[in-house]
């Protein structure tokens, strides 16, 4: 009895067309992508597993796993100097970035085109690599910290303020109404209705986004923006890896304790 | 076909799980076995198809020693030993076929499994067993479009496709509403009797255990405390097993209270 | 503001006015107000980007800004070749790390992993290649493989990796556990147990990790090439170190309307499928 005697197969699946059809379109696209993809691109295979990468890998690689202590001093001072553009860049953005978030506020500002501009505004900024910025700032003002500074502080206004316009939009609205009723101007509502209410969540933002500047700004000296990402620069010019085995050290060890510190002040101040 | 002897098991935290638990259960039996919560019912199931490990003793299953077992045996006495959960225990994104061709995968290849690979036999068999539970027609539904009945029902059409010697249930209609209670004991049993399946159930439902077992097995704190066919036992019985008054939780209801009404 | 006049509007409302704090609240505030400038003070002296910095530095920016314009139009044909190069690497680098991440955040899941030492062990590493970032991979790479798309690919995979393995390891801690207890009790084995009761439980989110990590590794291909590793970012390397600011605008211009188009399409899959 635990095995039929005769075999009855289960119904077939009854598809919809429309889903039949969805399913191939999707497949045909994958497909055309990837053909598209392996057919196209330029990798020059003999390059790549010739005798100059294997000579390549067994230098680079244990040099960078064996880290030159003796430049630890300027790669400390050069981190130092990557914490400190990361920090005057991203406080400039937390600053900058509160007119946008509230002109991206709908509960602020009542008018579709101010709104939808400053949303624009903000998304397109965040299109853009912050490393792509600090080459333009480089050609500009010549290589210097503060290029990376101003490459920080301009790519990290997009996604403050959005984030921004967003706590804006969820503050609770009777406070300022009463606040109105009793004949606060503006100004008074600003500072006694509204900033109270936001602080917190803008300081946790920024805080946050300091996290991501620290990371980006270890490799804006790899186009002349200052901090340590300079040294890794020219230590790879130099071919001395084990310098940038201890930049690489530091970089991870400093990353890791700010995501530590972040976390815990987040924690704290929501 | 089952045998403990003296089985003891101690779990790591130094809790007490079962205490020399002596039993024999016959091919093809259907024991029932209640306790009140934490009295090792579902302790005593698992040592069976070793998702728990008595520390103490001997288990024989068809005459075989099974706490020693490791790796491909353990996985065998589990393609032999089927079991069913209290919360069904299906992929819920699946579909009803995938989780029914499941119980196959003790007896199929990791890479045949793997790629989706069954013989027709196996599908027909998965099917079938969906038609034993009455729920062929949702063959193609996912599990979480079911109800608790019918996910309950998929699950024993599971452990069938599987073809074990032994069925396990522990606790399979504690989330169940009782018409839909006696219904899954009621296929349960038909099982048991059509195949010959060993089956043992933990349940805490006292006239549930009357109604359907052949013997009953009563535990408290690790201990087997009553043994006997279902005819011979009444409520002082359990009063006995669970060392108070039987109360009305006690009692799924059910079928007779329609009958009644 | 909104000013619509309430209809008890000059009446008085008994509630404190809000705003004003405990007096201990105050000074809290007060002294984290100032730490955060002073250091502020310090750190824009130590990047020479004071606000006098800042002034003095605004007409280089306009200027470069004034260069930018116009974009020279007729550049944009000669960039496809370099485009297509961007997304091909981040199209090859999201498969790899989409295939590989599936064991690895098997590993890095508690309860899956087969032994504390593997989870801890895996996690960490993820952990510590989340915190290097991208272009230094690809310094690396390029390093090792010299110039081209090969090292680029090299380092958003790694790079991705880190970041998929860790969003989808939380997820398989989080998926419902039955199921693979009821595989395992009918003679699964552990690959049995992966396919048939983790995967279809993660699938949906896997794939939406997938397309976010894919909008990321695009964002990272674009400039790639400032370090040699591939893409168009070598042109817009080459072109501003070679003073043709018209082309860099026009590229500029790609690379934005190539991040809001793909942004747009994977965004609106991930809706689709969540
Ligand atoms: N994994 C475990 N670790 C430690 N103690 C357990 C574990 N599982 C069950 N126990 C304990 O063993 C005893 C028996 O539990 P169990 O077999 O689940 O009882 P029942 O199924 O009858 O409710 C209880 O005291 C329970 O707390
Ligand atoms: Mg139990």
């Amino acid at each position: 009895m635990a095995q039929p005697e005769t075999l009855v197969l289960p119904p077939k699946k009854k598809r919809s067309t429309k889903k039949v059809v969805r399913n191939w379109i999707i497949a045909v696209l994958l497909l055309a992508m990837y053909v598209w993809t392996f057919s196209d691109i330029g990798i020059n295979w003999s390059q790549i597993f010739s005798e100059r990468t294997l000579n390549n890998m067994t230098r680079v690689v244990p040099q960078l796993f064996s880290p030159e202590w003796a430049v630890a001093p300027d790669a400390m001072r050069l981190m130092g100097e990557t914490l400190a553009m990361a920090y005057t860049g991203t406080l400039m953005a937390a600053l900058l970035a509160v007119p946008f978030g509230f002109f991206a506020a709908k509960n602020m500002f009542n008018s579709r085109l101010i709104n939808t501009s400053a949303k624009w505004s903000l998304d397109a900024i965040r299109a853009f690599p912050e490393i792509m910025l600090a080459l333009i700032f480089v050609a500009a003002i010549g290589p210097s910290p503060f290029a990376g500074v101003l490459a920080i502080a301009v790519g990290s206004i997009g996604m403050l303020g959005k984030l921004y316009s967003e706590v804006i939009e969820s503050i609770d609205m009777q406070v300022v109404d009463s606040l109105e009723a009793n004949g606060a101007n503006k100004i008074q509502i600003l500072f006694y209705g509204i900033i109270p209410q936001v602080i917190p969540e803008f300081l946790s933002y920024a805080i946050y986004r300091y996290e991501i500047d620290v990371r980006s700004s270890t490799i804006l000296g790899l186009i002349g923006a200052g901090g340590i990402g300079m040294m890794i620069q020219i230590s790879t010019m130099n071919r001395n890896w084990d310098e940038v085995g201890m930049a690489l050290l530091i970089i991870i060890i400093v990353v890791t304790v700010i995501d530590y510190f972040s976390s815990y002040l987040r924690k704290r101040i929501v | 076909m089952i045998e403990f002897k003296d089985v003891s098991l101690v779990y790591p935290n130094g809790t007490q799980g079962l205490k020399n638990i002596n039993l024999n259960i016959k091919q093809g039996e259907f024991v029932v076995i209640v306790g009140l919560s934490g009295a090792g019912k579902s302790t005593l199931i698992r040592s069976v198809n070793r998702m728990v490990t008595p520390t103490g003793g001997e288990l024989l299953v068809d005459n075989e020693n099974i706490l020693p077992y490791k790796n491909k045996k353990l996985r065998e006495l589990r393609t032999k030993v089927g079991m069913i959960f209290q919360n069904y225990n299906l992929v819920k994104r699946s579909t009803v076929m995938k989780n029914v061709i499941a119980g196959r995968l003790g007896h199929t290849g990791t890479l045949k499994s793997v790629l989706n690979l069954y013989s027709n036999e196996d599908k027909a068999l998965a099917y079938h067993n969906l038609q034993r539970v009455n729920i062929s027609e949702k063959v193609h539904s996912r599990a979480d479009e079911l109800s608790g009945g019918q996910q309950q029902r998929v699950s024993i059409a599971r452990v069938l496709t599987q073809q074990p010697k032994v069925i396990l249930a522990d606790e399979p209609v504690a989330s169940l509403d009782p018409p839909t209670s006696h219904q899954v004991m009621t296929y349960l049993r038909k099982v048991n009797k059509e195949d010959n399946i060993t089956t043992i159930v933990n349940l805490h439902f006292i006239d549930m255990a009357m109604e359907y077992a052949d013997r009953i097995i009563g535990m408290r704190a690790g201990e087997v405390v009553f043994d006997g066919p279902a005819s011979t036992v009444n409520e002082s019985t359990f009063e006995e097993i669970y060392g108070r008054k039987i109360r009305e939780e006690d009692m799924v209801g059910g079928e007779d209270d329609e009958g009644n009404a | 503001m909104k000013g619509t006049p309430s209809p008890q509007q000059g009446t008085f409302t008994p509630n404190n006015p809000p705003g004003l704090r405990a007096q201990q609240a105050k000074w809290k505030l007060t002294f984290v107000f100032a730490v955060v400038v002073l250091v502020y003070m310090f750190t824009s002296w130590q990047t020479n980007s004071s606000l006098i910095n800042l002034w003095n530095g605004l007409p280089d920016v306009w200027r470069m800004v004034g260069e930018l314009f116009p974009p020279n139009w007729g550049y944009a044909t000669e960039t496809w070749g370099r485009l297509s190069e961007t997304i091909q690497m981040a199209i090859i680098a999201t498969t790899v790390a989409g295939i590989l991440c599936i064991p690895i955040s098997l590993m890095a899941s508690s309860n899956i992993a087969p032994n504390k030492w593997i989870y801890n062990i895996t996690k960490q590493i993820m952990n510590i290649l989340r915190t290097i970032p991208d272009l230094l991979l690809a310094v690396i790479f390029v390093g090792i493989f010299g110039i081209g798309a090969f090292s680029g690919i090299m380092a958003l995979i790694i790079f991705s990796l880190g970041i998929l393995a860790k969003l989808l390891a939380e997820t398989i801690e989080a998926i419902d556990k039955n199921p693979l207890e009821a595989i395992r009790a009918s003679g699964g084995n552990t690959l049995q147990v992966i396919v048939y009761g983790v995967m279809p439980q993660i699938l949906p989110q896997y794939t939406s990790f997938t397309l976010y990590v894919f909008e990321i590794n695009v964002r990272a291909s674009l400039v790639l090439g400032f370090v040699g590793a591939g893409g168009i970012g070598q042109l817009l390397q080459r072109s501003i170190s070679f003073f043709q600011y018209g082309r860099a605008m026009m590229i500029i211009i790609i690379i934005f309307v190539a991040v809001v188009i793909i942004e747009y399409i994977s965004g609106k899959i991930r809706e689709e499928i969540m």
